[in-house]
């Protein structure tokens, strides 16, 4: 019998709660664990296989110097390397500091900031090293994550889906609550993934899954929000949170910010 | 003379986020004893400022990916109370029964793949899974059904949606919540096994002077309601928490830790200390069958909070069983509305690794100027170097590798979640 492709999940700046998707998947856990040689996953085992993997998923953003070397030692134990969730993929929502000093950051919330070792931005994982594949979502999809790791083990690509929510939103027959309830939503150029959930609850699409990889036009859309009557600085907070530093997200929102201030 | 001894634990596993353990021995004497948090800092109460009111718990929810909701209860009760909002009666319930399929997920979680290995000598809930099957996939069903209520009222199970300043966006509709109802069934009647199965295990004879610091109420078992309560007879407010509560700086450690005022002293948060000061107010299944376990509470062995999240499982599935096959399903009162408006206001709730402080100001601009934040494993974090000071001392006998991971084992009582590392610091140790 071939060895079972081992898997690594590693973590940086982040919440766990991508990693976690992989023990949320109650029914398929178990049966992962028979096809796949969990190797290195500290949240959930002791037990530690050397490199390298055939598989590396990676959660959270860089924001340490120490950070950015360990993620160049962990590309090169990775055959595939995947980023998990918004923080790998676009920074997360720490990369607000990215707008700010980190220095006033560190002295409002430390008595002694001199002990700080923190980097003046959150960045993702692909702007330190080659990243083969990158995985949606704040946090991201479990059926994607179980789709990602089965294609993997029989060698073919993730298929997930690269259009917006509106297309999920259709398709579950909600009611535009741009349209109907004048609801600024970032749904047209937000990629879909999470199964167009909060339209359902009545409420905008506030960008978790990031700018979709289908082409998208934000000036056209946040032009149409603005002149709908959508506050200006409501419209920067909504293109700039979980995956504000995204390059589409954050052209947008410092667009609309030099707009505030002209 | 000896030389100094050391265990040391690089990266602590099984626990959520990234920590350190180093205990330096002289002889038989502990000299020092860290528990190095080495998780970045993520600045949350920094870049809250200039947000939206309505996004504030969108934003803190992504402190924990394992307990979202309680960042958005305490954040919610806290800007509720600085705008000066009246909740209904039906927000407050559907909120517990919120509060009750995070508790479950949580404990569910930790007991079954992340604690119980340690009893039963494994390296982890997968390993233990080849032999007690049973057991990790009762676990697993009993976790899944603790998301499936936070899905089913938050839209989904972590970073939930439908939670807002006010109550909900969109009220469940009955059939949603009875649609829970047998899995609730079954789930209280397996939580029960799992109660039972874990008070058999073999604890470590390890009773400590604890100050149990929890929410009390007289007339419900501590979520989002209560006074600030602890062992030693403290009831306050949460208005005055940080009069009695301060986060500092210690010399042997850099990580923040917070104590009780006056004297100055480490406490305990968590399972443990809700039920030594709220066991009056578990349901009844839970207080029969504690009483069958014929385990004594008050307890001072925090080894055994993995009975004290048994027990608050069971509290959960009850009280979710009965909320659901109550609920009537009133749409138009699942929110209240208000004007953004300047205010401050404060709140604590009981994270399922317990107590959760939040505090606001909000500007006459209706965006937040100032918050503050402070994690229960910050404030347990004191007391686990407590613990390991003064637990060493029983396993110094062993060689260094099961020393280093019965220590382990000691710090996974806490269930530890370092990833609310709000504002835990960077610390450097010289070997």
């Amino acid at each position: 019998m071939a060895p079972k492709p081992k898997l690594a999940v590693f973590k940086f700046a982040s919440c766990d709660g991508c990693q976690l998707a992989l023990l949320d998947c109650e029914d398929e856990l178990l049966a992962i664990a028979e096809v796949v040689e969990i190797a290195y996953f500290l949240e959930a085992r002791t037990q530690v296989l050397e490199g390298p993997y055939d598989v590396g998923l990676v959660e959270g953003s860089i924001t340490t110097p120490h950070d950015a070397e360990r993620i160049r030692a962990i590309r090169d134990q990775c055959k595939f390397l995947v980023t998990i969730g918004a923080c790998a993929t676009a920074g997360g929502i720490q990369a607000l500091r990215n707008w700010a000093d980190v220095g006033d950051f560190v002295s409002q919330v430390y008595a002694h900031p001199d002990y700080i070792s923190t980097l003046a931005t959150s960045t993702s994982i692909a702007e330190h090293v080659a990243v083969d594949f990158e995985l949606r979502g704040c946090p991201i999809n479990k059926a994607q994550l179980v789709e990602l790791v089965s294609s993997l083990v029989r060698g073919r690509r993730p298929k997930v889906p690269t259009y917006s929510v509106c297309v999920e939103c259709k398709r579950r027959l909600t009611v535009c609550v741009a349209v109907a309830r004048g609801i600024a939503c970032l749904g047209p150029v937000t990629q879909a993934g999470c199964g167009a959930l909060c339209p359902a609850y009545h409420r905008e699409c506030f960008g978790c899954y990031g700018p979709k990889e289908q082409p998208l036009n934000l000036v056209s859309l946040t032009t149409h929000l603005s002149r709908q009557g959508a506050d200006g600085r409501h419209l920067v907070n909504l293109t700039r949170n979980f995956n504000g530093y995204a390059p589409q997200f954050r052209a947008a929102s410092d667009r609309l910010e030099e707009d505030l201030s002209s | 003379m000896t030389s100094p001894r050391t265990f040391q634990v690089q990266a602590l596993s099984r626990v959520e986020g990234e920590g350190a353990l180093y205990v330096k021995l002289e002889g038989d004497r502990v000299q020092h004893v860290e528990l190095n948090i080495y998780e970045p800092p993520r600045f949350f109460e920094s870049f809250l400022r200039g947000r939206e009111i309505h996004e504030v718990p969108d934003i803190t929810a992504r402190i924990c990916g394992i307990c979202p909701v309680a960042y958005q209860m305490s954040a919610c009760h806290a800007l509720e109370k600085a705008l000066g909002i009246q909740l209904t009666p039906e927000i407050h319930t559907l909120r517990r029964l919120l509060y009750c399929g995070e508790w479950i997920e949580s404990h569910t979680l930790h007991m079954h793949l992340l604690h119980a290995p340690d009893f039963l000598g494994y390296e982890s809930g997968i390993s233990m899974a080849a032999d007690h099957k049973e057991v990790v996939q009762r676990g697993l069903r009993l976790k899944k059904i603790g998301n499936r209520v936070v899905e089913t009222l938050g839209g989904r199970a972590i970073h939930p949606i439908n939670v807002t300043v006010g109550g909900f966006y969109r009220a469940p509709r009955r059939r949603e919540l009875q649609a829970l109802a047998a899995d609730l069934d079954w789930g209280l009647q397996a939580a029960i096994q799992t109660l039972h199965l874990v008070a058999s295990f073999d604890f470590p004879d390890f009773e400590q002077d604890y100050q149990s610091v929890s929410l009390h109420h007289p007339d419900q078992y501590p979520m989002n309601q209560g006074q600030v309560v602890s062992s030693s007879g403290l009831a306050i407010p949460a208005e005055e928490y940080e009069q009695h509560f301060q986060e500092r700086q210690v010399k042997h450690s850099t990580a923040l830790h917070s104590v009780l005022l006056p004297e100055e002293i480490n406490y305990l948060v968590g399972p443990l200390a809700r039920i030594n000061n709220c066991f009056d107010q578990l349901s009844p299944t839970a207080k029969r069958e504690a009483e069958r376990c014929k385990i004594e509470w008050p307890l001072r062995n925090n080894f055994k909070s993995i009975v004290a999240r048994a027990l608050e499982v069971i509290h959960a599935y009850e009280e979710a069983v009965q909320i659901v096959k109550t609920y009537h399903g009133q749409p138009s009162a699942c929110r209240v509305p208000f004007q953004p408006r300047e205010g401050s206001g404060c709140h604590a709730t009981e994270a399922p690794r317990g107590l959760l402080y939040h505090r606001y100001r909000i500007g006459d601009d209706g965006l937040i100027q100032e918050a503050k934040i402070v994690p229960p494993t910050s404030q347990n974090q004191g007391q686990i170097e407590e613990d390991l000071r003064n637990f060493v001392p029983q396993v110094t006998q062993l060689d260094d590798d099961q020393a280093t991971r019965k220590c382990e084992h000691m710090i996974r009582n806490y269930d530890p979640c370092i990833s609310c590392s709000t504002h835990f610091l960077e610390l450097t140790i010289e070997r």
